[in-house]
Protein backbone atom coordinates (compact mmCIF):
# COMPACT_ATOMS: atom_id res chain seq x y z
CA UNK A 1 0.00 0.00 0.00
CA UNK A 2 2.51 2.45 0.60
CA UNK A 3 4.78 1.33 -2.56
CA UNK A 4 1.66 2.18 -4.39
CA UNK A 5 0.81 5.50 -2.19
CA UNK A 6 4.81 6.65 -2.75
CA UNK A 7 4.61 5.45 -6.51
CA UNK A 8 1.68 7.58 -7.44
CA UNK A 9 2.85 10.40 -5.65
CA UNK A 10 5.73 10.34 -7.89
CA UNK A 11 4.33 10.00 -11.10
CA UNK A 12 1.92 12.90 -10.05
CA UNK A 13 4.97 14.99 -9.12
CA UNK A 14 6.51 14.01 -12.75
CA UNK A 15 3.33 14.01 -15.07
CA UNK A 16 2.56 18.20 -13.17
CA UNK A 17 6.32 18.90 -14.00
CA UNK A 18 5.75 18.83 -17.41
CA UNK A 19 2.25 19.71 -17.61
CA UNK A 20 3.33 22.94 -15.62
CA UNK A 21 5.84 23.45 -18.07
CA UNK A 22 6.25 27.01 -17.75
CA UNK A 23 6.04 27.78 -13.83
CA UNK A 24 8.29 24.38 -14.20
CA UNK A 25 10.60 26.64 -16.18
CA UNK A 26 10.53 30.09 -14.63
CA UNK A 27 11.52 28.31 -11.33
CA UNK A 28 14.15 26.14 -12.73
CA UNK A 29 16.04 29.88 -14.06
CA UNK A 30 15.61 30.92 -10.74
CA UNK A 31 17.14 28.03 -9.36
CA UNK A 32 19.62 27.62 -11.61
CA UNK A 33 20.97 31.52 -10.81
CA UNK A 34 21.19 30.42 -7.59
CA UNK A 35 23.05 26.90 -8.04
CA UNK A 36 25.26 29.01 -10.50
CA UNK A 37 26.60 31.16 -7.35
CA UNK A 38 27.36 28.58 -5.45
CA UNK A 39 29.11 27.24 -7.71
CA UNK A 40 31.29 30.38 -8.58
CA UNK A 41 32.36 30.58 -5.05
CA UNK A 42 33.20 26.76 -5.25
CA UNK A 43 35.32 27.77 -8.20
CA UNK A 44 36.26 31.56 -6.69
CA UNK A 45 38.00 29.73 -3.72
CA UNK A 46 39.64 27.23 -5.48
CA UNK A 47 41.27 29.61 -8.35
CA UNK A 48 42.19 32.18 -4.72
CA UNK A 49 43.44 29.14 -2.95
CA UNK A 50 45.63 28.04 -5.42
CA UNK A 51 46.52 31.36 -6.14
CA UNK A 52 47.61 32.31 -2.61
CA UNK A 53 49.88 28.99 -2.66
CA UNK A 54 51.58 30.15 -5.82
CA UNK A 55 52.40 33.80 -4.12
CA UNK A 56 52.79 32.15 -0.76
CA UNK A 57 55.59 30.01 -2.44
CA UNK A 58 57.30 32.93 -4.16
CA UNK A 59 57.94 33.89 -0.29
CA UNK A 60 60.85 32.45 1.11
CA UNK A 61 63.91 34.27 3.24
CA UNK A 62 67.67 33.92 2.36
CA UNK A 63 70.73 32.91 4.41
CA UNK A 64 73.75 34.38 3.24
CA UNK A 65 76.99 33.13 4.51
CA UNK A 66 80.39 34.93 4.90
CA UNK A 67 82.78 33.60 2.33
CA UNK A 68 85.21 32.32 4.57
CA UNK A 69 82.29 29.52 5.95
CA UNK A 70 83.21 25.70 6.47
CA UNK A 71 80.70 23.87 3.95
CA UNK A 72 80.24 21.38 6.73
CA UNK A 73 79.25 24.31 9.38
CA UNK A 74 76.59 25.27 6.44
CA UNK A 75 75.16 22.20 6.44
CA UNK A 76 74.93 21.03 9.99
CA UNK A 77 72.77 24.71 10.05
CA UNK A 78 70.66 23.42 7.52
CA UNK A 79 70.54 20.36 8.83
CA UNK A 80 69.41 22.53 12.35
CA UNK A 81 66.70 24.88 10.17
CA UNK A 82 65.37 21.46 8.55
CA UNK A 83 63.97 20.66 12.08
CA UNK A 84 61.90 23.71 13.23
CA UNK A 85 58.70 23.01 13.08
CA UNK A 86 57.59 25.73 10.71
CA UNK A 87 60.04 25.18 8.17
CA UNK A 88 58.70 23.73 5.31
CA UNK A 89 61.81 23.16 2.78
CA UNK A 90 65.39 24.61 3.29
CA UNK A 91 67.44 24.72 -0.01
CA UNK A 92 71.36 24.45 -0.12
CA UNK A 93 73.08 26.75 -2.47
CA UNK A 94 76.67 26.48 -2.27
CA UNK A 95 79.50 29.20 -3.01
CA UNK A 96 80.41 27.69 -6.44
CA UNK A 97 76.57 27.34 -7.29
CA UNK A 98 75.84 31.33 -6.39
CA UNK A 99 78.86 32.47 -8.56
CA UNK A 100 77.28 30.54 -11.34
CA UNK A 101 73.80 31.69 -11.08
CA UNK A 102 75.46 35.49 -10.53
CA UNK A 103 76.95 34.56 -13.89
CA UNK A 104 74.19 33.34 -15.89
CA UNK A 105 71.96 36.43 -14.68
CA UNK A 106 74.51 39.17 -15.48
CA UNK A 107 75.25 37.07 -18.98
CA UNK A 108 74.63 40.61 -20.56
CA UNK A 109 77.16 42.68 -18.51
CA UNK A 110 80.78 42.10 -19.92
CA UNK A 111 82.40 44.93 -17.45
CA UNK A 112 80.67 43.20 -14.26
CA UNK A 113 82.08 39.38 -16.04
CA UNK A 114 85.64 40.86 -16.28
CA UNK A 115 85.69 42.05 -13.09
CA UNK A 116 84.45 39.02 -11.21
CA UNK A 117 87.13 36.92 -13.71
CA UNK A 118 89.67 39.00 -12.15
CA UNK A 119 89.48 38.33 -8.49
CA UNK A 120 91.63 35.04 -7.78
CA UNK A 121 89.25 33.94 -5.23
CA UNK A 122 85.11 33.47 -5.29
CA UNK A 123 83.49 37.05 -3.69
CA UNK A 124 80.24 35.02 -2.65
CA UNK A 125 79.32 32.71 0.24
CA UNK A 126 76.78 29.99 0.41
CA UNK A 127 73.14 30.28 0.84
CA UNK A 128 70.41 28.45 2.44
CA UNK A 129 67.07 29.45 1.01
CA UNK A 130 64.21 28.71 3.44
CA UNK A 131 60.27 28.27 2.88
CA UNK A 132 58.25 28.60 5.98
CA UNK A 133 54.80 26.83 5.81
CA UNK A 134 52.66 30.01 6.92
CA UNK A 135 53.73 33.19 5.86
CA UNK A 136 53.07 34.45 9.29
CA UNK A 137 55.81 31.92 10.62
CA UNK A 138 58.72 33.74 8.40
CA UNK A 139 59.37 36.16 11.56
CA UNK A 140 60.04 33.06 13.94
CA UNK A 141 62.38 31.64 11.62
CA UNK A 142 64.11 34.73 10.95
CA UNK A 143 64.39 35.46 14.54
CA UNK A 144 65.77 31.91 15.23
CA UNK A 145 68.57 32.71 12.43
CA UNK A 146 69.55 36.36 14.07
CA UNK A 147 69.88 34.83 17.23
CA UNK A 148 72.65 32.16 16.06
CA UNK A 149 74.19 34.85 14.32
CA UNK A 150 74.65 37.30 17.09
CA UNK A 151 75.77 34.46 19.60
CA UNK A 152 79.45 34.50 18.96
CA UNK A 153 81.64 37.28 17.29
CA UNK A 154 83.03 34.78 14.95
CA UNK A 155 79.69 33.66 13.47
CA UNK A 156 79.79 32.17 9.78
CA UNK A 157 75.99 34.12 8.99
CA UNK A 158 76.83 37.02 6.94
CA UNK A 159 72.78 38.65 6.85
CA UNK A 160 69.14 37.41 6.45
CA UNK A 161 67.55 39.30 3.94
CA UNK A 162 64.01 38.92 5.72
CA UNK A 163 64.78 41.94 7.52
CA UNK A 164 64.61 43.65 4.01
CA UNK A 165 61.69 41.86 3.00
CA UNK A 166 59.89 42.43 6.16
CA UNK A 167 57.59 45.22 5.23
CA UNK A 168 56.68 42.84 1.72
CA UNK A 169 55.97 39.76 4.01
CA UNK A 170 53.82 41.69 6.87
CA UNK A 171 51.89 43.05 3.82
CA UNK A 172 50.83 40.24 2.08
CA UNK A 173 50.27 38.15 5.29
CA UNK A 174 47.87 40.51 6.12
CA UNK A 175 46.00 41.25 2.37
CA UNK A 176 45.84 37.15 2.62
CA UNK A 177 43.76 37.25 6.02
CA UNK A 178 41.59 39.32 4.77
CA UNK A 179 40.93 38.09 1.37
CA UNK A 180 40.07 34.98 2.97
CA UNK A 181 37.67 36.85 5.97
CA UNK A 182 36.31 39.05 3.21
CA UNK A 183 35.48 35.68 0.53
CA UNK A 184 33.84 33.97 3.53
CA UNK A 185 31.62 36.35 4.54
CA UNK A 186 30.65 37.58 0.39
CA UNK A 187 30.12 33.70 0.16
CA UNK A 188 27.19 33.40 3.04
CA UNK A 189 25.73 36.46 2.11
CA UNK A 190 25.20 35.47 -1.25
CA UNK A 191 24.47 32.10 -0.40
CA UNK A 192 21.83 33.49 1.99
CA UNK A 193 20.64 35.84 -0.58
CA UNK A 194 20.17 32.96 -2.90
CA UNK A 195 18.72 30.72 -0.85
CA UNK A 196 16.07 33.47 -0.19
CA UNK A 197 14.94 33.91 -3.62
CA UNK A 198 14.65 30.67 -4.32
CA UNK A 199 12.06 29.75 -1.45
CA UNK A 200 10.12 32.71 -2.70
CA UNK A 201 9.98 31.85 -6.07
CA UNK A 202 9.13 28.35 -5.17
CA UNK A 203 6.16 29.82 -2.89
CA UNK A 204 4.81 31.47 -5.51
CA UNK A 205 4.59 28.89 -7.94
CA UNK A 206 2.82 26.86 -5.49
CA UNK A 207 0.36 29.63 -4.48
CA UNK A 208 -0.65 29.22 -8.04
CA UNK A 209 -1.88 26.00 -7.09
CA UNK A 210 -3.20 26.86 -3.63
CA UNK A 211 -7.09 26.29 -4.31
CA UNK A 212 -5.98 22.66 -6.14
CA UNK A 213 -4.61 21.48 -2.61
CA UNK A 214 -7.63 22.62 -0.86
CA UNK A 215 -9.87 21.04 -3.49
CA UNK A 216 -7.47 17.96 -2.53
CA UNK A 217 -8.38 17.93 1.01
CA UNK A 218 -12.21 18.81 0.30
CA UNK A 219 -12.16 15.49 -2.19
CA UNK A 220 -10.22 13.28 0.75
CA UNK A 221 -6.58 13.81 0.29
CA UNK A 222 -4.31 12.76 3.15
CA UNK A 223 -2.02 16.25 3.75
CA UNK A 224 1.07 13.43 2.46
CA UNK A 225 -1.09 12.46 -0.69
CA UNK A 226 -1.77 16.35 -1.61
CA UNK A 227 1.56 17.65 -0.72
CA UNK A 228 3.59 14.60 -1.87
CA UNK A 229 3.38 15.32 -5.53
CA UNK A 230 4.78 19.08 -5.10
CA UNK A 231 7.85 18.03 -2.78
CA UNK A 232 8.68 15.56 -5.82
CA UNK A 233 8.49 18.47 -8.11
CA UNK A 234 10.60 20.64 -6.13
CA UNK A 235 12.89 17.87 -6.36
CA UNK A 236 12.75 18.17 -10.01
CA UNK A 237 13.54 21.82 -10.03
CA UNK A 238 16.20 20.99 -8.37
CA UNK A 239 17.89 18.39 -10.39
CA UNK A 240 16.99 19.95 -13.28
CA UNK A 241 18.79 22.93 -12.39
CA UNK A 242 21.94 21.36 -10.50
CA UNK A 243 22.77 20.01 -14.58
CA UNK A 244 21.97 23.16 -16.36
CA UNK A 245 24.34 24.91 -14.28
CA UNK A 246 27.13 22.74 -14.22
CA UNK A 247 26.25 22.48 -18.34
CA UNK A 248 26.82 26.12 -18.60
CA UNK A 249 29.73 26.40 -16.42
CA UNK A 250 31.68 24.04 -19.27
CA UNK A 251 31.46 27.66 -21.77
CA UNK A 252 32.37 30.27 -19.72
CA UNK A 253 35.42 27.91 -17.81
CA UNK A 254 36.97 27.11 -21.01
CA UNK A 255 36.54 31.15 -21.83
CA UNK A 256 37.86 32.41 -18.54
CA UNK A 257 40.99 29.63 -17.97
CA UNK A 258 43.29 31.38 -20.03
CA UNK A 259 42.52 34.73 -18.55
CA UNK A 260 43.54 33.27 -14.79
CA UNK A 261 45.79 30.96 -16.17
CA UNK A 262 47.75 34.54 -17.55
CA UNK A 263 47.59 36.14 -14.00
CA UNK A 264 48.81 33.34 -12.01
CA UNK A 265 50.54 30.90 -14.08
CA UNK A 266 50.02 27.22 -12.96
CA UNK A 267 46.61 27.81 -11.99
CA UNK A 268 44.14 25.58 -14.20
CA UNK A 269 40.85 26.17 -13.58
CA UNK A 270 39.87 24.17 -16.11
CA UNK A 271 41.39 20.91 -14.99
CA UNK A 272 39.81 21.59 -11.56
CA UNK A 273 36.38 21.69 -13.17
CA UNK A 274 37.10 18.29 -14.75
CA UNK A 275 39.05 16.92 -12.10
CA UNK A 276 36.17 17.78 -9.46
CA UNK A 277 32.98 17.72 -11.98
CA UNK A 278 31.98 14.66 -10.09
CA UNK A 279 32.19 16.63 -7.03
CA UNK A 280 30.91 19.84 -7.39
CA UNK A 281 27.95 17.87 -9.42
CA UNK A 282 27.50 16.41 -6.12
CA UNK A 283 26.79 19.47 -4.06
CA UNK A 284 24.60 21.38 -6.59
CA UNK A 285 22.73 18.81 -6.78
CA UNK A 286 22.40 17.82 -2.96
CA UNK A 287 22.03 21.86 -2.20
CA UNK A 288 19.35 22.22 -5.48
CA UNK A 289 16.90 19.24 -4.18
CA UNK A 290 17.45 20.21 -0.61
CA UNK A 291 16.85 23.57 -0.50
CA UNK A 292 13.22 23.52 -3.54
CA UNK A 293 11.71 20.61 -1.77
CA UNK A 294 12.01 21.88 1.72
CA UNK A 295 10.81 25.65 0.15
CA UNK A 296 7.70 23.10 -1.23
CA UNK A 297 6.80 21.43 1.75
CA UNK A 298 7.25 24.86 3.70
CA UNK A 299 4.65 26.88 1.37
CA UNK A 300 2.54 23.60 0.54
CA UNK A 301 2.01 23.75 4.63
CA UNK A 302 0.21 26.77 4.38
CA UNK A 303 -2.43 25.30 2.48
CA UNK A 304 -3.19 22.09 3.97
CA UNK A 305 -4.55 23.96 7.17
CA UNK A 306 -8.32 22.87 5.45
CA UNK B 1 -27.11 10.17 10.09
CA UNK B 2 -26.77 14.32 10.02
CA UNK B 3 -27.27 16.18 12.81
CA UNK B 4 -26.74 20.25 12.99
CA UNK B 5 -27.26 20.64 17.26
CA UNK B 6 -28.05 24.28 17.84
CA UNK B 7 -25.21 25.49 15.46
CA UNK B 8 -24.10 29.25 14.84
CA UNK B 9 -21.55 30.81 12.94
CA UNK B 10 -20.31 34.22 13.86
CA UNK B 11 -17.87 35.86 11.53
CA UNK B 12 -18.51 39.40 13.98
CA UNK B 13 -20.98 41.06 15.95
CA UNK B 14 -22.74 42.65 12.12
CA UNK B 15 -22.01 39.66 10.02
CA UNK B 16 -23.45 36.66 11.86
CA UNK B 17 -23.92 33.30 9.07
CA UNK B 18 -26.00 31.36 11.18
CA UNK B 19 -27.64 31.68 14.29
CA UNK B 20 -29.20 28.15 16.18
CA UNK B 21 -29.40 26.35 13.27
CA UNK B 22 -30.64 22.53 13.82
CA UNK B 23 -31.03 20.14 11.44
CA UNK B 24 -31.44 16.45 11.47
CA UNK B 25 -31.54 14.33 7.93
CA UNK B 26 -31.80 11.04 7.55
CA UNK B 27 -29.99 7.93 5.21
CA UNK B 28 -31.34 7.97 1.52
CA UNK B 29 -32.95 11.10 1.92
CA UNK B 30 -33.21 13.67 -1.03
CA UNK B 31 -33.40 17.33 0.92
CA UNK B 32 -32.95 21.15 -1.08
CA UNK B 33 -31.59 23.64 0.82
CA UNK B 34 -32.68 26.63 -0.38
CA UNK B 35 -32.57 30.32 0.39
CA UNK B 36 -31.31 33.81 -1.39
CA UNK B 37 -27.83 34.42 -1.56
CA UNK B 38 -26.35 34.37 1.94
CA UNK B 39 -29.23 33.25 3.93
CA UNK B 40 -26.58 30.53 5.55
CA UNK B 41 -26.63 27.54 2.98
CA UNK B 42 -23.19 27.97 1.83
CA UNK B 43 -22.28 27.98 5.60
CA UNK B 44 -24.19 25.22 6.58
CA UNK B 45 -22.34 22.94 3.94
CA UNK B 46 -18.62 24.21 5.04
CA UNK B 47 -19.32 23.57 8.84
CA UNK B 48 -20.49 19.74 7.78
CA UNK B 49 -17.36 18.99 5.97
CA UNK B 50 -15.12 20.88 8.14
CA UNK B 51 -14.29 23.81 5.73
CA UNK B 52 -15.00 25.64 8.94
CA UNK B 53 -15.61 25.27 12.52
CA UNK B 54 -18.71 26.70 14.16
CA UNK B 55 -18.97 29.47 16.59
CA UNK B 56 -21.85 27.53 18.89
CA UNK B 57 -22.85 23.98 18.53
CA UNK B 58 -21.92 21.17 17.28
CA UNK B 59 -22.13 19.01 13.71
CA UNK B 60 -22.68 15.30 13.65
CA UNK B 61 -22.15 12.59 10.85
CA UNK B 62 -22.44 9.57 11.41
CA UNK B 63 -22.98 9.97 14.77
CA UNK B 64 -19.12 11.52 15.07
CA UNK B 65 -18.43 14.83 15.62
CA UNK B 66 -17.05 16.62 12.85
CA UNK B 67 -15.30 18.55 14.64
CA UNK B 68 -13.50 17.02 16.91
CA UNK B 69 -11.36 14.81 15.18
CA UNK B 70 -7.81 15.60 14.42
CA UNK B 71 -6.94 17.42 10.85
CA UNK B 72 -5.49 13.57 10.04
CA UNK B 73 -9.14 11.85 10.59
CA UNK B 74 -10.26 14.40 7.85
CA UNK B 75 -9.76 12.98 5.13
CA UNK B 76 -11.14 9.74 5.87
CA UNK B 77 -14.69 11.89 6.51
CA UNK B 78 -14.05 13.65 3.56
CA UNK B 79 -14.17 10.28 1.98
CA UNK B 80 -17.60 9.31 2.87
CA UNK B 81 -18.61 12.44 1.63
CA UNK B 82 -18.82 13.46 -1.93
CA UNK B 83 -18.92 17.41 -2.99
CA UNK B 84 -19.85 19.38 -6.25
CA UNK B 85 -18.99 22.77 -6.16
CA UNK B 86 -20.83 25.69 -7.93
CA UNK B 87 -17.46 26.79 -9.66
CA UNK B 88 -16.58 22.80 -10.12
CA UNK B 89 -13.15 23.39 -8.80
CA UNK B 90 -11.51 20.59 -10.88
CA UNK B 91 -7.87 20.04 -10.78
CA UNK B 92 -6.65 22.05 -13.85
CA UNK B 93 -3.89 20.42 -14.96
CA UNK B 94 -5.35 16.70 -14.60
CA UNK B 95 -7.40 15.04 -17.30
CA UNK B 96 -11.35 14.03 -16.60
CA UNK B 97 -10.19 10.58 -16.39
CA UNK B 98 -7.58 11.64 -13.74
CA UNK B 99 -9.52 14.07 -11.75
CA UNK B 100 -12.03 11.19 -11.56
CA UNK B 101 -9.37 8.53 -10.44
CA UNK B 102 -7.34 11.28 -8.18
CA UNK B 103 -10.72 10.83 -5.51
CA UNK B 104 -9.87 7.08 -5.50
CA UNK B 105 -6.11 7.37 -5.34
CA UNK B 106 -6.31 9.80 -2.40
CA UNK B 107 -8.21 6.96 -0.83
CA UNK B 108 -5.66 4.27 -1.39
CA UNK B 109 -7.89 1.91 -3.50
CA UNK B 110 -6.65 -0.42 -5.80
CA UNK B 111 -5.33 0.58 -9.03
CA UNK B 112 -7.19 -2.79 -10.80
CA UNK B 113 -10.39 -0.72 -8.87
CA UNK B 114 -9.63 2.32 -10.38
CA UNK B 115 -9.43 0.76 -13.75
CA UNK B 116 -12.47 -0.60 -13.46
CA UNK B 117 -14.59 1.88 -11.59
CA UNK B 118 -13.90 5.24 -13.50
CA UNK B 119 -15.32 4.57 -16.91
CA UNK B 120 -18.17 3.29 -15.48
CA UNK B 121 -18.89 6.31 -13.76
CA UNK B 122 -17.64 8.55 -16.92
CA UNK B 123 -19.91 6.28 -18.65
CA UNK B 124 -23.08 7.06 -15.73
CA UNK B 125 -22.34 11.24 -16.04
CA UNK B 126 -22.40 10.64 -19.79
CA UNK B 127 -18.66 11.86 -20.39
CA UNK B 128 -17.29 8.00 -21.75
CA UNK B 129 -15.27 10.00 -24.85
CA UNK B 130 -14.22 12.83 -23.16
CA UNK B 131 -11.82 11.04 -20.55
CA UNK B 132 -8.36 12.39 -21.89
CA UNK B 133 -9.91 15.55 -22.26
CA UNK B 134 -8.89 18.68 -19.62
CA UNK B 135 -11.62 20.56 -17.86
CA UNK B 136 -10.69 23.57 -19.77
CA UNK B 137 -11.47 22.04 -23.06
CA UNK B 138 -15.16 21.24 -21.66
CA UNK B 139 -18.29 23.16 -21.43
CA UNK B 140 -19.54 24.40 -18.38
CA UNK B 141 -22.26 21.39 -18.33
CA UNK B 142 -19.44 18.84 -18.98
CA UNK B 143 -17.13 20.13 -15.88
CA UNK B 144 -20.15 19.94 -13.41
CA UNK B 145 -20.68 16.15 -14.85
CA UNK B 146 -17.28 15.53 -14.00
CA UNK B 147 -17.16 17.08 -10.54
CA UNK B 148 -20.38 14.42 -9.90
CA UNK B 149 -18.47 11.97 -11.36
CA UNK B 150 -15.22 12.36 -8.29
CA UNK B 151 -18.03 13.18 -5.87
CA UNK B 152 -19.61 9.56 -6.07
CA UNK B 153 -16.57 7.57 -7.24
CA UNK B 154 -15.85 6.62 -3.92
CA UNK B 155 -19.49 5.50 -3.23
CA UNK B 156 -20.08 8.16 -0.39
CA UNK B 157 -22.94 7.79 1.82
CA UNK B 158 -23.65 11.27 1.30
CA UNK B 159 -23.53 13.91 -1.77
CA UNK B 160 -23.22 17.33 -0.98
CA UNK B 161 -24.07 19.92 -3.83
CA UNK B 162 -23.50 23.67 -3.29
CA UNK B 163 -25.46 25.29 -6.06
CA UNK B 164 -24.40 22.68 -8.43
CA UNK B 165 -26.50 24.17 -11.20
CA UNK B 166 -25.74 27.81 -10.75
CA UNK B 167 -23.72 28.03 -13.41
CA UNK B 168 -24.94 26.40 -15.96
CA UNK B 169 -28.05 26.65 -19.09
CA UNK B 170 -31.68 25.27 -18.93
CA UNK B 171 -30.38 21.65 -20.12
CA UNK B 172 -27.23 20.94 -18.93
CA UNK B 173 -29.18 22.03 -15.62
CA UNK B 174 -31.81 19.00 -16.12
CA UNK B 175 -28.61 16.71 -16.83
CA UNK B 176 -27.42 17.47 -13.73
CA UNK B 177 -30.14 17.27 -11.55
CA UNK B 178 -31.26 13.97 -13.29
CA UNK B 179 -27.97 12.51 -12.21
CA UNK B 180 -28.22 13.48 -8.20
CA UNK B 181 -31.95 11.64 -8.51
CA UNK B 182 -30.49 8.77 -10.16
CA UNK B 183 -27.73 8.56 -7.94
CA UNK B 184 -30.19 9.10 -4.79
CA UNK B 185 -32.29 5.89 -6.65
CA UNK B 186 -28.86 3.92 -5.87
CA UNK B 187 -29.11 4.96 -1.94
CA UNK B 188 -27.16 7.76 -1.56
CA UNK B 189 -28.26 11.12 0.40
CA UNK B 190 -28.14 14.13 -1.14
CA UNK B 191 -28.13 17.81 -0.02
CA UNK B 192 -29.01 19.90 -2.76
CA UNK B 193 -28.39 23.72 -2.14
CA UNK B 194 -29.77 26.27 -4.55
CA UNK B 195 -32.36 29.13 -5.26
CA UNK B 196 -32.95 27.41 -8.87
CA UNK B 197 -37.13 27.36 -8.00
CA UNK B 198 -37.66 25.03 -11.38
CA UNK B 199 -35.43 22.41 -9.89
CA UNK B 200 -36.58 22.21 -6.93
CA UNK B 201 -40.12 22.56 -7.98
CA UNK B 202 -38.91 19.45 -9.99
CA UNK B 203 -37.71 17.21 -7.42
CA UNK B 204 -40.57 17.23 -5.12
CA UNK B 205 -39.01 15.85 -2.20
CA UNK B 206 -37.83 17.70 1.35
CA UNK B 207 -37.04 21.63 1.07
CA UNK B 208 -35.25 23.19 3.91
CA UNK B 209 -36.17 26.86 3.54
CA UNK B 210 -33.28 29.33 4.91
CA UNK B 211 -33.25 33.27 5.38
CA UNK B 212 -30.97 35.16 7.70
CA UNK B 213 -28.53 32.27 9.34
CA UNK B 214 -32.07 30.74 10.30
CA UNK B 215 -33.89 27.64 9.06
CA UNK B 216 -37.60 29.42 8.49
CA UNK B 217 -39.27 26.21 6.55
CA UNK B 218 -38.75 22.74 6.53
CA UNK B 219 -41.43 20.80 4.27
CA UNK B 220 -41.58 17.19 3.65
CA UNK B 221 -42.99 17.36 -0.21
CA UNK B 222 -42.15 20.95 -0.66
CA UNK B 223 -42.05 23.23 -3.03
CA UNK B 224 -39.70 26.83 -3.42
CA UNK B 225 -41.59 29.22 -1.51
CA UNK B 226 -39.94 32.55 -0.90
Amino acid sequence: MIFTKIKRVTKAGFVNFWRNGWVSLAAILVVVITLFAIGSLIFSKAVMESALNHIENKVDITVYFKNNAEEKDVLAMKDIVAELSEVKSVEYVSADKALADFKERHKDNATLLQSIEELDKNPLGAALNIKAKEISQYGSVAKFLDGKSDSSGDSIIDKVNYFQNKKIIDRLSNILDSAKKLGLIVSLVLALVSILVTFNTIRLAIYSSRDEIEVMRLVGASNRFASGPFIVEGAMYGFFSALIAMIIFYPIIVWVDPKIASVFSGVSLFRYYIDNFGQIFAILLGVGVFICSVSSLIAVRRYLKI
Amino acid sequence: MIFFDKVSKIYSKTSIALEGVSLSIGPKEFVSLVGHSGAGKSTLLKLLLAEEAPSKGSVYFESVNVHSLPRRKLSLLRRKIGVVFQEFRLLSNKTVYENVAFAMEAAGRLSKEIEENVPFVLDLVGLTDKGSRFPDELSGGERQKVAIARAIINRPDLVVADEPTGNLDPVSTREVVSIFEKINKLGTTIILATHNKEVVDSLGRRVVTMEKGKIIRDDKSGRYQT
